[in-house]
This record gives structure tokens, C-alpha cells and sequence, in this order.
């Protein structure tokens, strides 16, 4: 499919505009993820041919950063916090759930792109661990039923 | 929208918001931070607010839906004032008998009341229930009384008093003379004095210079500051004005998680609002000082977290750290006198200002003064936001105002520090919790985060967590932190799968010491701690795992099996129906049923579905199996 990339020209010239002394590498990534949900190969290449910065140094921005995905999300995306409240409290045993479930691992999209799920460091809601967040929405004190109740209804 | 253009005009203000803070009769204080969001809060505020506005009560009661209150365990939660009662796990059902039942008729509701689980007492009022009771709360002191989107709230609790005062009746030096000598340490784990650090700022000859807030709080397992700018974000920016002023700052930054949604949406609206009232931007209160904010979202990257890499961050580059001295202060953002603290140091400023230095240092302890903010999670009772006291011992923290370990389990350790900090034993709890105390106990006191450990949690395990992380997010710069810490997480993982051999624990020993005296910064300086810390506590968990091929808290599953007690077992086959992987035998009725270690995934779920408890897991591997 090819891929709109206007948009990546109104961003890039959105910040050029703002006169600001910094590099805008990240809130451009930020930006061009917030359009397309994920980072497309072509969408850097072209930003990095409008802002003048080589496609190596805007990639090493892009990977070093946790935000920036290079790979799109399923329909459905879950994140199982994995911080240490939610680790003592179980959070590995709901990851093998999830990989066992959808066939994928951390990471990972399933082939008919219904679900992604990835571990995230800490989402901050440390009392109510383990928290997995599912299309945004936050749930506390997740077991492993519960998970697999809430892939059943997305389903 | 004015501009407030003198003192007094502040001072209009805040007697005018005061007045309307207190017009209404009644006040519901709900929470609405990301815990109670997570427990469907947002539900409960429609109900209330649709209910308030049916029942034509909305003059005689306020709704304020504040941030968070702390005690996230029981969220979605209120308080109702001036009684102060508290009612927690709210459902959208309970709203109309909140307003029938307790507001017109002054009647408790007891389902809705406060339990101790441990000893099964019933608390109506706020300020009894033991979590609160036990707390000093001064930077969260209105974090459930104010609304944070509302700046005039602010102003209702004397907000900004502390910024007019250091325009119009201090110099720079009086201020930088009065937060030294309150004591104040940097709340982001370092513990340096942030007097002393504001001073070398302004020593500093050269101009432009700059203040950072350092809002990347990627330490897992802490969200204190989270809660801070979510809950009363005007504070954190009158404390970063305050200092801006003292070190002669004209820009300031607030680096802030993207992670972290509604933090970043309140901050930017309390930026919005200071700016339209003049507390930000061009003479601030009428005054000849300048100061103004830019908001800048991390990309998610804890090494950012270290102030070189931050700074980094900040103009655009990926984070990497950079050798002290220079020290930020002398030369920071594009190598320009900087000024960076954390949230919570920024969030006492004003109360110091407000109050004086010897109040602030009335609190704590001669090194440590004031008080901190933890975050009490992991194997406890009351889980939360707490603050207390700095002097605090560890067995006060878990045991009154945590409540206790749940399900009457032991407690083994209490982990403070994240990453760069180390786990403090149970025998040790009596140690009082400050900066140097918990240094010489192996620890830190870092950022805030506090995980309570119970029996069933692996030390091995633990370390191993941290470890897997600190190698993940070290930046790669130097080669002690990039391959030491990846060396280390490949002794651990041979040791929890029951690869580990002689020598592993010296080993690891000699490596830590090795990355802590040679990394650049403080993620690999501090990196190995909680292997340390763990051999030296704990020791005897890392033997039974190389030598007895074993694992006490029934972990790491290489070193645990799963055993069908024959006694207990009433062959239903509930738990042969649930094997992902057809590891269970029996026959319904018949004898009872048994596992076979080498099919078995080890993943619990039989565990979980026994209705009559009569499956364990065994620490060790089993006799006569490989």
C-alpha cells in the first residue's frame, strides 16, 4: 500500500517554522508517529531528506527512544506493565498468558493484525499492579483470567 | 483574564478565590488520579455530577475532583468535608445514597466505609484510618483538597505567596541562604543539597541561563512525582519560578514522561494559566523578573533520567550522558549555566519560602530534613502514595501505615531505590529511613519507590529484574555499562535456570564492583546494587539456587515443580481441563491425579482453578528427573 506522506512535509515545516534553537528529531518522530501509529521506513526517509539530517542519525533517534515503534500495532493493542510492583506481583505469568493466547510473543503483531501486545517499563500506577493497559484503558489488578476474558470480548 | 500586576493584586486574588473555595456547605473531594481512573472513577464523577445537577444540589455542594489522594489500593475514592469522611471502592449505584443518605441525612453509608483488613476495624473518618494517620503530608498537603485544572484553587490555599514574597522582599542570595539552610536535598535519589546547587548556578558568570525540571521519573514501581504534577502542578511551577529567580534564570524546561498522559495535560494547562495571569512570561507580578516554561516530552528512555543525558535529550539529540565536571550548573544546556532538580525538590520550595527554613527543618532528621514521598507498593496491604517524615523507620512504613503483608505471609525485604538502589532486609526494618542511613544499609533512597517483598518473592529473581532492565536501557556509551551489565544478566539467567556452577556469586561480586568504579554515569555507577545488595542479604538463596538446583519462594520455574497433594486431591479434573499443554493424568472419581514435571510449562494455571488448594509448587527439581 502506498503511503500518504504529505503529511510528513506539514510536520517537518511545522517545526522549521517555530524558530526554536533545538533539534527537532524527536517531536517530528513524535508527530509522524502520532499520524501513522507507528514509524513507516518511508516516512523517515523522506523527513530526514526535508530536515537535513541523515537518515542514520534520525534512526538512531528513532531506535534509541522506547516510544518510537518501527513495526505497526495490531487492531488491538495491550500493554502488560512489567515495572517491579507489577513484576513481584505477577506480571511475567501474565505475559506467558498473552504469548500463549495469541501465539505471539512481547512485541510481536498476530498474523490477521487483530492483536499487539509489548511489555512497557512502568506505566505509574504501581498500587493497583499487576496493570495491563488495553487500548489505552487502564486495569488494575490484572489476573490471568481476566486477561483472557478481555481477548475474548475484543475478539 | 488579568494580568496580575502588583502584590496586592495577588493578594484580591486570593482572598477572592478563598471566599469561593468555602461557599458551598458541603465539599466532595473525589479522586481522580490515574489510580482511581484505573478503578473506573470517571463513571462515579458523571453519576455524581448528573445526580448533583437532578437533584438541583449543586450550590449547596462543591465537587471538586482533585488528583491523587493516595491511597490507590481502594480507589475509586472520596472524602466528604468538613466531616471528613471517607469512602472508598465507589460504584456509580452508590451515588444516590451518597447524596439521600449521608449529605442530606447526615447518615453513614457502611458499605462504603474503610475495613482494615488485618484486624477488620471500620474507619469512617479520614484522618483515623491508619494509612493517613501515620503520614506527614506537606507536599501533598492539598493534593485532595484542590482541583489541579483550577488555578484559583491554588490561589484559595496561598499559592504563589511564596513567589511574591522572593520578588518583593528577597534578594537572590536570601533565597539561595534560605532553602541551605532548610536542609533541602535533591528528592530524585542523589540527596545533594539544593541550596548548594542553586548557588553554583549563580555564581555562574555566563549568560543565557536555564532551569530544568527533571519530570522523567523512569524508575519502575514510583510514581510520586506522577502524582505531584497531576495533583498540583501549580506548585512545582511556583517552586521552578522561585528558582529561576534566585540563579538568575530566564528559561526553564519541564522535561516530562510521555508515559504519563494526564501529568503532561495538567502541567501544560498550570503553564497555560500561569501564563495568562503573568506568574510566567514578561515581570512577573509587576515585578522586573522574567522567566518563562517550554514543555518537552521524553521519548521514553531512562538513562534520560541522568541530567547529561536529559540535557541531551532536550536539544534534540539521542540521550546520551556525558563526563562530570563540568557540572550542569557550570555548563549544561548548549553549555550554559543550568539549573536542574527534581519535581519533588521543586514541589518544597514554596513551602519553604512560605514558612521559613527552620519550620521546614523542624521535620527529619539532622542530614535529612523534611519529609519524603514514597511509593508503597508491592507485597503490602496499603498500597499508595505515602509521605512521612524523613527518620521514618522501615518496620512504620510497612507495618502501620502499610497494614501488613497480605494473606498473613512473611515479610523478606523491602527493595527502596529502583534500579540504582538495593534491598533492605526484614531484620534491618529498624533502621530509619533517610539519605545516609539507607546508603550504609547497601541501598538508596532514589526517587521513591518502595516494593514491599513477601516469602514468595526470589531475590534471585528480583535482581535479575533489575538487571534485565539496566541492561536494556543503558545508553551503550561506555563499554563497563553496555557489556558488564549484559555479562552480569547472563550469569543471572544461568543461575535461575539451574545453570549455575561454582564461583558465580564472587564473580558477580567482582564484576559489580568493577562497573560501579569505571561507568560514565549513574545508571552503570549504580547499576550492579541490587545484585549486591542481594548476595550480601541474601546469599543463601543464591546457593540454594547453584547448588541445590533449588529456588525458596517457589519462583524461577526451573527450580520449582508443581506436586497434586494425593490427600487433598478430589479428582474433579478441573485442572486437567486447564493444562495449555496436557501435562496432567486421571480419570474423574478415580485416584487421585498427577503431573508429569517434564510436560509441564509450569505456568500456573492448575494452581489457580484447584478449588480445594491441593496443588503446591515443590522448590528443587524433582528426584529421579533431569
Amino acid at each position: 500500500m502506498e503511503l500518504e506522506l504529505d503529511r510528513v512535509d506539514e510536520i517537518v515545516e511545522e517545526y522549521a517554522n517555530k524558530g526554536n534553537d533545538k533539534s527537532p528529531m524527536i517531536p517530528v518522530l513524535q508527530d509522524i508517529q502520532t499520524t501513522y501509529g507507528w514509524l513507516p521506513e518511508d516516512a523517515l526517509i523522506r523527513a530526514s531528506k526535508l530536515m537535513g539530517v541523515s537518515l542514520a542519525k534520525l534512526s538512531g533517534v528513532a531506535t534509541f527512544y522506547n516510544e518510537f515503534r518501527l513495526k505497526p500495532l495490531g487492531e488491538n493493542h495491550i500493554v502488560v506493565c512489567t515495572g517491579t510492583a507489577c513484576h513481584v506481583r505477577g506480571a511475567p505469568m501474565l505475559i506467558e498468558e498473552l504469548e500463549r493466547n495469541l501465539g505471539i510473543e512481547a512485541g510481536g503483531v498476530t498474523e490477521d493484525r487483530k492483536f499487539s501486545f509489548e511489555g512497557a517499563r512502568c506505566v505509574g500506577s504501581c498500587a493497583v499492579a499487576p496493570v495491563v493497559v488495553i487500548n489505552g484503558e487502564f486495569h488494575g489488578n490484572m489476573t490471568k483470567k481476566k486477561i483472557t476474558e478481555a481477548i475474548e470480548e475484543l475478539e | 483574564m488579568t494580568i496580575i500586576g502588583s502584590p496586592s493584586d495577588l493578594e484580591d486574588l486570593q482572598e477572592k478565590a478563598e471566599t469561593e473555595y468555602q461557599s458551598h456547605e458541603t465539599l466532595i473531594s473525589m479522586c481522580g488520579g490515574t489510580g482511581c481512573r484505573g478503578g473506573g472513577c470517571q463513571d462515579v464523577i458523571d453519576e455524581l455530577k448528573s445526580s448533583l445537577k437532578e437533584k438541583d444540589m449543586e450550590d449547596e455542594i462543591g465537587l471538586k475532583i482533585t488528583g491523587c489522594q493516595g491511597f490507590c489500593e481502594m480507589g475509586p475514592l472520596m472524602v466528604i468535608r468538613p466531616e471528613g469522611n471517607f469512602y472508598c471502592n465507589i460504584e456509580p449505584e452508590d451515588v444516590d445514597d451518597i447524596l439521600e443518605r449521608t449529605i442530606k441525612q447526615g447518615e453513614p453509608i457502611e458499605r462504603l466505609e474503610y475495613v482494615e483488613p488485618e484486624s477488620g476495624e471500620k474507619f469512617i473518618k479520614e484522618q483515623d484510618i491508619p494509612f493517613y494517620k501515620n503520614q506527614g503530608r506537606i507536599v501533598f498537603e492539598n493534593n485532595g483538597h484542590i482541583s489541579p485544572t483550577n488555578i484559583e484553587d491554588y490561589f484559595a490555599v496561598d499559592g504563589y505567596s511564596g513567589l511574591k514574597k522572593v520578588l518583593f522582599e528577597m534578594d537572590q542570595e536570601e533565597v539561595i541562604d534560605e532553602v541551605k539552610e532548610s536542609g533541602l536535598r535533591g528528592r530524585g535519589g542523589g540527596g545533594f543539597p539544593t541550596g548548594k546547587k542553586w548557588e553554583l548556578c549563580y555564581q555562574q558568570e555566563s549568560e543565557p541561563k536555564y532551569l530544568i525540571c527533571n519530570s522523567d521519573e523512569g524508575d519502575p514501581g514510583a510514581y510520586m512525582d506522577r502524582s505531584i504534577k497531576e495533583g498540583n502542578p501549580h506548585l512545582v511551577l511556583e517552586g521552578m519560578i522561585i528558582g529561576a529567580y534566585a540563579i538568575g534564570a530566564e528559561k526553564g524546561f519541564i522535561y516530562i514522561r510521555a508515559e504519563y498522559p494526564l501529568a503532561v495535560k495538567h502541567i501544560t494547562k498550570a503553564v497555560d494559566q500561569a501564563r495568562e495571569y503573568g506568574l510566567l512570561g514578561e515581570n512577573i507580578l509587576g515585578s522586573d523578573f522574567s522567566f518563562d516554561i517550554e514543555i518537552m516530552e521524553g521519548a521514553g528512555a531512562f538513562v534520560c533520567g541522568e541530567e547529561t543525558a536529559l540535557m541531551a535529550s532536550i536539544e534534540g539529540k539521542r540521550g546520551m550522558p556525558r563526563p562530570r565536571p563540568p557540572y550542569p550548573a557550570e555548563s549544561g544546556l548548549w553549555e550554559q549555566p543550568t539549573n536542574i532538580n527534581n519535581v519533588e525538590s521543586y514541589a518544597n520550595i514554596p513551602l519553604i519560602i512560605r514558612n521559613g527554613a527552620d519550620w521546614f527543618n523542624s521535620v527529619g532528621t539532622d542530614n535529612s530534613t523534611g519529609t519524603k514521598i514514597f511509593s508503597l507498593v508491592g507485597k503490602v496491604n496499603n498500597t499508595g502514595l505515602i509521605e512521612v517524615p524523613m527518620g521514618i523507620t522501615l518496620k512504620e512504613v510497612v507495618f502501620d501505615i502499610g497494614g501488613g503483608i497480605p494473606g498473613g505471609k512473611e515479610a523478606k525485604a523491602v527493595q527502596t531505590g529502583g534500579p540504582s538502589g538495593g534491598c533492605i532486609p526484614r531484620d534491618m526494618f529498624d533502621i530509619p529511613v533517610d539519605f545516609d542511613r539507607l546508603q550504609e544499609a547497601g541501598s538508596i533512597m532514589g526517587s521513591g519507590g518502595l516494593v514491599v517483598m513477601d516469602e514468595n518473592t526470589c531475590m534471585v529473581d528480583v535482581a535479575k529484574f533489575f538487571l534485565d532492565f539496566t541492561q536494556d536501557e543503558s545508553c551503550g556509551e561506555c563499554p563497563p555499562c553496555r557489556i558488564g551489565t549484559r555479562r552480569m544478566l547472563e550469569i543471572l539467567d544461568r543461575i535461575t535456570s539451574g545453570e549455575g556452577r561454582e564461583g558465580d556469586i564472587e564473580f558477580l561480586q567482582e564484576l559489580g564492583e568493577r562497573i560501579i568504579d569505571t561507568s560514565l554515569c549513574g545508571l552503570g555507577q549504580t547499576a550492579p546494587n541490587p545484585v549486591l545488595s542481594t548476595i550480601r542479604y541474601f546469599r543463601d538463596e543464591y546457593e540454594a539456587h547453584i547448588y541445590d538446583k533449588s529456588c525458596p519462594a517457589g519462583v524461577c520455574q526451573d527450580l520449582i515443580y508443581y506436586h497434586i497433594i494425593d490427600e487433598e486431591c478430589q479428582s474433579c479434573d478441573r485442572c486437567r481441563q486447564i493444562c495449555p499443554v496436557d501435562a496432567i493424568e486421571g480419570e474423574p472419581g478415580g485416584d487421585p491425579y498427577v503431573i508429569y514435571d517434564d510436560i509441564c510449562i509450569r505456568c500456573g494455571n492448575c494452581q489457580d482453578e484447584c478449588p480445594f488448594d491441593a496443588i503446591e509448587i515443590v522448590p528443587g527439581q524433582r528426584e529421579g528427573e533431569e
